[in-house]
């Protein structure tokens, strides 16, 4: 399976505004199949192990996401068969997780590993703080979900498509035509629409900063 | 109104709230290391920004070096690049650093509070998720991403949603052989590995007032092992003295007024928290961890759960867990077999763990097929012991005394435990290959770590302790 060829379908969002960034793509509602891990408590150890950390970029994580669990003894020529990464029914730019998705490190390589290897949606019916503030500062979408919900897109056939609607901030299972609504700060959601982060933010705001630090003491 | 200790720290250090959004926090001290924040700083360069506020950021090199032979250039290319990439960022951007060869070089949530940078009322951050740890001194102090350190960098400030707001009370009295690490590892198997997440965790009660600064530290340093935001305890005149005198706390005239100040940093009795836990001290027996997250823990004497008797959080995980941990379920864990015992790390490196570790193991020697590493949090603790011939204990015992880093806490270095093998280790997590690929480790205090070397097995380090009605209470 190449990384990064995924079936998707995305709806092109009419945009007229020009940004200094990309904005990233279809965020009113894109559909893809989804590759399911379900195992609870999932830790940034697992997600990109620290051996893997010592890069000064940000690129080419990709191939290290879930190192361990895909291959035998480090050796990418010994894939683990049952290990959903590496069965080529599995396909698609969503990731869904059981509960505690992201537990543990702050790497934010956890998250550039994510991105890079092509998912831009993990679906779980609990993050851990860290991760989701990674995850959206990098434009990957944490969605999360009641338990049912999460159980109920583990029962589904690994052709079923699922349709992450942020605008709406509504996840459907095509399928069957279930929903849920997911909660993201109305201030997340307009950065992640636009396609601007934190430190724009921040570096307008430069005057009431320095005022903040004249006045403290 | 009345409001919690967490509660007076966050509204001081608010700039302004975004409308229906996060608040924009400023951060007042903020340390940096090797492996996070070398694509903060490209980040910076590509905006074309400098660090604002220089002075109030900390480096210093832990997480990649190696501990022997620190005086030689790094074998490990990668880790090379990593550790000259920052010297080269800090000197650029005219960044204090406390690199390999410094005297005060050493893991990044040891040397803060030892060199008093870490003080009351303040908000701190680093690029790593045990900043936690800093919290035992009463300040609001958590891990961030690298796009985050980028962001205090540019601004000495983040956008930060208030956390919801937790208690945990310990009460009464620690039993002998019992500490610190025992109780955080007691609330992590109580709450478990996810209890915490979206909280604030204030830890209270006369047990945890007993506590040394050190030994608050190991409880800080792992509210992220339950999810939480932060954690922190209210500064007291345990604090006061810790602090007094230390390189850079207040000196003179400012320290009495400091200490004025720091004198508010409490929870009002009417304060509310969202959530608050009760646990007690005399409950608490020597833990150990049997499986891959933190929350999988029990008293030494118990028996491994079974999927009937284990927690919620860890049900549908447990046979994985078990079947990585070579562990079967409902059996004892004392007598498990153990093949290296690592006693360091950012919970338990601190030179009173080294003294506690040294009166236990004096005039013993280790079992033979075990191998044992110490590794000091820190230069100045290094030193200390050195200072103290705690270094010959050490060495009469078969324990080898290494150089200061994150070592074998996440095996980024050469001190790697070999797969299969077991490890009773001093440190926060037991995930899946985190000390080495296939490593299996068992988490616990370093009294019970130190009972194990001798021994060869996990083992109940009260069956070794002198009776305490003879005057023989070993560590507090
Ligand atoms: S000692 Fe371990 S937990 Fe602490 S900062 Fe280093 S790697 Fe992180």
């Amino acid at each position: 399976m190449s990384d990064k060829n995924v079936n998707t379908n995305i709806q092109k969002e009419s945009s007229d505004s020009e940004t200094q960034k990309p904005p990233l793509r279809g965020w009113g509602g894109f559909t893809s199949r989804f590759v399911p891990i379900n195992i609870e408590n999932i830790d940034t150890d697992q997600i990109i192990p620290a051996r893997f950390l010592k890069a000064t970029t940000k690129e080419d994580f990709g191939k290290n996401l879930f190192r361990d669990w895909r291959y035998y003894n480090d050796d990418e020529s010994k894939t683990k068969a049952d290990f959903p990464l590496n069965m080529s029914q599995f396909d698609g730019e969503i990731l869904v997780a059981g509960k505690n998705f992201g537990c543990g490190s702050s790497r934010e390589h956890a998250a550039w590993a994510i991105l890079d290897y092509g998912f831009r949606v993990v679906v779980s019916s609990f993050f851990a703080d860290i991760f989701k503030n990674n995850a959206l500062n990098n434009g990957v979408l944490p969605v999360q979900v009641t338990d049912e919900f999460l159980q109920r897109i583990f029962l589904q056939d690994n052709n079923t498509e699922l349709t992450v609607d942020l605008e709406k901030q509504t996840i459907t299972i095509n399928s069957t035509g279930e929903w849920e609504r997911f909660e993201i700060s109305s201030y997340k959601k307009t950065c992640l629409l636009n396609g601007y982060d934190d430190i724009d933010y921040l570096l307008s705001i430069k005057e009431d900063i320095e005022q903040f630090e004249i006045q403290r003491v | 109104m009345a409001k919690t200790l967490f509660e007076k720290i966050w509204e001081k250090h608010i700039v302004k709230t975004v409308d229906d959004g996060p608040s924009v926090l400023y951060i007042d001290k903020h340390f940096i290391h090797e492996v996070t924040s070398p694509q903060a700083f490209t980040g910076l360069n590509k905006r074309g920004l400098k660090v604002l506020r220089p002075k109030q950021t900390i480096a210093t090199a832990d997480h990649n070096v190696p501990t022997l032979n620190q005086h030689l250039p790094i074998k490990e290319e990668l880790s090379r690049l990593q550790v000259e990439a920052l010297k080269r960022n800090c000197q650029e951007h005219g960044i204090e650093l406390y690199g390999l060869g410094h005297p005060f070089q050493g893991i990044v949530h040891v040397i803060g509070p030892e060199l008093g940078i870490t003080q009351p009322g303040m908000t701190i951050v680093c690029g790593d998720s045990h900043t936690s740890t800093h919290g035992a001194f009463g300040s609001i102090a958590f891990g961030i991403g690298t796009s985050e350190v980028e962001m205090v960098l540019a601004t000495q400030c983040l956008l930060q949603s208030k956390p919801k707001l937790m208690r945990i009370n310990v009460d009464g009295v620690l039993n002998n052989g019992v500490v610190s690490k025992d109780i955080v590892l007691y609330i992590l198997s109580k709450i478990t590995s996810s209890g915490a997440t979206g909280y604030a965790v204030e830890f209270a009660g006369a047990a945890i007032r007993s506590l040394s600064m050190e030994a608050r530290m190991t409880i800080c340093n792992m509210s992220i092992e339950m999810g939480a935001r932060c954690g922190l305890i209210a500064p007291d005149e345990i604090t006061y003295t810790y602090l007094k005198g230390r390189e850079f706390a207040p000196q003179d005239d400012a320290w009495e007024k400091k200490v004025t100040e720091w004198r508010q940093l409490y929870s009002d009795s009417d304060a509310v928290f969202d959530k608050e836990f009760f646990f007690k001290a005399e409950d608490i027996e020597p833990m150990i961890t049997y499986g891959t997250n933190p929350g999988m823990g029990i008293a030494v004497t118990e028996k491994i759960p079974t999927t009937e008797t284990v927690n919620e959080n860890d049900s549908s995980g447990l046979s994985k867990s078990l079947s990585y941990m070579g562990l079967r379920q409902g059996t004892a864990i004392k007598g498990q077999k153990i093949d290296y015992v690592f006693i360091g790390s950012c919970t338990n490196s601190r030179i009173e763990d080294l003294r506690m570790v040294a009166s236990f193991v004096k005039g013993k020697h280790k079992a033979d097929d075990v191998e044992v590493w110490i590794v000091p949090g820190s230069k100045q603790v290094e030193a200390q012991a050195i200072e103290e011939g705690i270094d010959k204990i050490f060495e009469e015992a078969g324990f080898v005394l290494r150089q200061p880093g994150c070592s074998a806490c996440l095996g980024m270095n050469e001190d790697k435990i070999p797969a299969g093998k077991y490890c009773i280790s001093t440190s926060n997590r037991n995930f899946e290959g985190r000390q080495g690929a296939g490593a299996r480790t068992l988490l616990a205090s370093p009294l019970t770590a130190a009972a194990a070397a001798i021994t060869g097995f996990v083992t109940d380090v009260r069956e070794s302790l002198p009776n305490p009605s003879e005057g023989g209470a070993l560590v507090s």
